[in-house]
């Protein structure tokens, strides 16, 4: 929990504190009700928060629900993370001109115009926020791209007082208990008191946001009451991943009869990719206008899921499903330790539920930490 | 002849064999030479002879209808020629040229054929080590079968 | 010495360089001379690539086979297998080609100073291969002996005839050339480069060894020159996967935890030993 002073908001002082943001100049982006799920897209009031909603999400399965109350956060998160806007899927890197002879590269990569605001930010979205920050800020180069979006950005974060079957962050460590990386957090309470949220600012800019919204103090029993809710989200998950010695364990069974059984199953979609929040393979793709006088460079995701995406000359390296399941399983949970420093995966459980045939990641683990020899458990 | 006897003697091949036969085997060898572009064995002959290079390269080749001829590998100098000696129908598969000037040591392989049979340990003493020249042999071919360089589409 | 690499414009963005040259090598096979269009000093380290680009056709990494001693060109032996390659090798003289880099690990070449040194080449890897055989005899008395085996399909597609000719004529150097598939009139060696060990003049224990090409025959070519004697820390090899960036971003040439554009391409043996045996990685 932060150390700073922790306050209550009520929802119109929620509802003030984006109008605030967006008169501040940023794009306030948060959860919003669409296409039957819960997705991100832009805010402009606290109207526009899906009130009252709930998901129900099981491997392959999502739904939304009626609540029986208005919660503005009453649900666990969506198929969309922050990399929609911090790791855009489609994005202009450059252009060229021919020139004389030559020619000329116009570095005009496309840049928002406004900072962004991420309202309803859970623990494991900041975890993986600080994922992709290794991998495209920490390491040997930094994506001006990413670098543009994320630095600058306000995050109000929202602790989960609720799990869904998926979810499994307490198991990976990255929650459901927010710690940091964020301006302001919000607990929901929901009760007798009314509809209120306990805030604590992460930053002085929180901090002043805070003081302009003029937010009152909040209670001991305030304090408790979320600590319990948060707690009771953690102990709602019936998920987890083991991940004493994961690292060795997969790079010593790339021989398991369960990439068989797994790869039986999964159909290449690469669907896990494209919901998970650290994935953050892209391809570029060089274009030109019909004179040939013109020329763009743009970035666009893609996944390890793909026939292509190991081609060289002569033919893809990873050719079957299996291969392919392997390398982003192995990548995901163990490379990227040795990689970055941390793993890949905070467990936010969005691969299971997006997977049409409803592969869980953590009985795949379980299934080769214990299983016998015909890859069955 | 004493050139020879060292030469035969510390070959690779011949070091750990009883040291009468390798005498024997030493009695019965010739120096020899072969001019570049003279053929060296040819393909169906009655192989008895075989041949410790000493000097230029060998090309074993096949002669096909409406072929050029096609090289198959090149063996040099340290290297020996022709195992079809020791493996009945004792017929050359192939033909040996010399690519350029050759000489070697030509060695008896009819007799030491026949003192395998009579003693059947100094048969697996030369078979062992046969085994092993074929192996690299048949390594080396399966490898180049691959084609590792051609351009695949 | 070698020259320290700094990479002293944007990575991310071409730079472009005029070509000065396309000198044929084999049927499909071309050898550019590029130089730089500003005031750029392109300096690179024998073993690191460039993402060449044709303006609207695309990208790709290419190693650098050029003289790392010349600071005012880039030289690069491309092989006409796809679109772009293509493209890159039907520039006219005067075409500018963008060019990125140099990006990656280099060959060792401080680690195998007083050393012998084993250059095993397959085919076009002996392009990348060429800056450090450049470098060694240019810098003739800070190296051991120097052997360069280089195998290639048949005599058609031998690179660098004339050099490899010369090459040979140093000091304490040895050339050996196979082919798989000799014609008519090839009197040189024919079988595949590891035939060619029992020819060279090699001191295991104080060899370092260098190998590029197909990763099959660098396979078999480091199981060779194991049972030579040399030990896993003094081979290296120059690994190769699908790139899109060369910077660490775009996730295609990882090789398990290894990103083969900013932690290879050139690896030691033991660092990747598990990894070549496994199929599919």
């Amino acid at each position: 929990m932060a150390q700073r002073p922790e306050h209550i908001l009520g929802t119109d002082q929620l509802g003030k504190l984006i109008e605030a943001l967006v008169h501040k100049g940023y794009e306030v982006i948060g959860p919003r009700l669409r296409d039957g799920a819960i997705v991100y897209d832009n805010l402009e009031s606290v109207e526009d928060l899906p009130a009252g909603w709930t998901d129900e999400q099981e491997p392959g399965r999502y739904r939304l629900k009626r609540r029986e109350d208005l919660a503005l956060f009453g649900y666990a998160v969506g198929p969309q993370s922050w990399k929609k806007y911090t790791h855009p899927a489609d994005v202009r890197l450059w252009s060229a001109e021919r020139q004389g002879g030559t020619f000329r590269i116009l570095n005009n990569e496309s840049k928002p115009k406004h900072p962004y605001a991420f309202v309803g930010a859970r623990a494991c979205e900041l975890a993986a926020i600080a994922v992709q920050d290794r991998v495209l800020l920490e390491d040997k180069y930094r994506d001006p791209i990413y670098h543009q979006r994320r630095e600058g950005a306000f995050v109000i974060a929202v602790q989960c007082t609720q799990a869904a079957a998926p979810c499994f962050c307490a198991s990976m460590g990255t929650g459901p208990q927010v710690s940091d990386g964020f301006d302001l957090v919000l607990t929901e309470l929901l009760g007798p008191k009314g509809h209120r949220f306990l805030v604590a600012a992460g930053s002085d800019r929180g901090a002043e946001m805070l003081t302009e919204l003029d937010a009152g103090p909040a209670t001991e029993e305030d304090h408790q009451d979320a600590a319990a809710r948060v707690e009771a989200a953690a102990r709602q998950q019936v998920r987890s991943i083991d991940t004493t010695g994961i690292k060795e364990l997969l790079y010593e069974n790339f021989d398991h009869p369960r990439w068989d059984n797994v790869a039986s199953r999964c159909l290449t979609c690469a669907n896990c990719t494209m919901v998970c929040p650290t994935c953050f393979c892209t391809s570029v793709e060089d274009v030109t206008d019909i004179t040939g006088n013109h020329a763009e460079r743009w970035r666009r995701w893609d996944s390890c899921f793909t026939q292509s995406f190991s081609y060289i000359h002569g033919g893809s390296v990873r050719t079957s499903a299996k291969a392919r399941y392997r390398q982003w399983m192995t990548h995901k949970l163990a490379s990227w330790i040795d990689q970055f420093g941390s793993s890949g995966c905070v467990g936010c459980g969005r691969c299971i539920t997006w997977c049409p045939v409803g592969i869980d990641i953590t009985e795949e683990v379980r299934a080769i930490r214990e299983g016998g020899k015909n890859g069955n458990p | 002849m004493e050139t020879l006897e060292r030469i035969i003697a510390e070959h690779p091949f011949f070091v750990g064999l009883d040291g009468s036969f390798v005498s024997l085997m030493v009695s019965c060898a010739s120096n020899v030479r072969f001019e570049a572009g003279t053929y060296i064995l040819r393909e169906g002959d009655p192989a008895n002879t075989f041949y410790l290079i000493r000097e230029g390269k060998v090309a074993v080749e096949v002669l096909a209808p409406q072929h050029k001829p096609i090289i198959i590998s090149t063996l040099s100098v340290g290297e020996i020629l022709g195992w079809s000696w020791l493996v009945s129908p004792f017929r050359w598969k192939f033909h040996a040229r010399a690519v350029d000037n050759v000489r070697a040591i030509a060695l008896d392989g009819k007799c030491l054929r026949t003192k395998c049979e009579e003693n059947h340990d100094l048969g697996y003493e030369v078979l062992k080590r046969f085994a092993q020249i074929m192996e690299q042999r048949l390594d080396a071919t399966r490898l180049q079968l691959l084609d590792v360089y051609a351009v695949r589409r | 010495m070698i020259m320290a690499t700094a990479i002293t414009t944007d990575p991310m963005l071409p730079q472009p360089y005029s070509v000065r040259e396309v000198a044929k090598e084999t049927p499909d096979t071309f050898t550019l001379t590029l130089e730089p269009e500003n005031a750029d000093k392109p300096l690179f380290q024998p073993g690191q690539f460039s993402m060449l680009w044709a303006f609207g056709v695309g990208e790709l990494p290419i190693s650098i086979s050029g003289d790392p001693g010349l600071n005012d060109r880039l030289v690069y032996t491309v092989r006409s297998v796809g679109q772009a390659t293509h493209s890159l090798v039907n520039q006219q003289v005067g075409d500018s080609v963008g060019v990125r880099g140099p990006f990656g690990t280099g060959w060792p070449a401080d680690a195998a100073r007083g050393r012998d040194v084993i250059i095993v080449a397959g085919g076009i890897g002996l392009a990348p291969l060429r800056p450090l055989i450049y470098h060694v005899l240019r810098n003739r008395e800070e190296y051991g002996r120097l052997v360069v085996l280089y195998g290639t399909r048949s005599p058609r597609e031998l690179l660098y005839r004339k050099e490899l000719a010369a090459w040979a004529r140093n000091r304490e150097t040895q050339v050996l050339v196979t082919v798989d598939y000799g014609g008519l009139g090839w009197r040189g060696h024919v079988g595949v480069v590891t035939t060619l060990f029992k020819y060279a003049r090699l001191q295991p224990a104080s060899s370092v060894a260098m190998v590029c090409g197909p990763e099959i025959m660098m396979r078999f070519v480091t199981r060779e020159l194991e049972a030579q004697g040399l030990g896993r820390d003094d081979i290296y090899l120059s690994m190769e996967r699908n790139m899109k960036c060369a910077v660490g971003f775009c996730g295609h040439c990882q090789y398990g935890p290894h990103f083969i554009c900013k932690d290879g391409p050139v690896f030691r043996y033991e660092q990747i030993r598990k990894l070549l045996e496994k199929y599919e990685l």
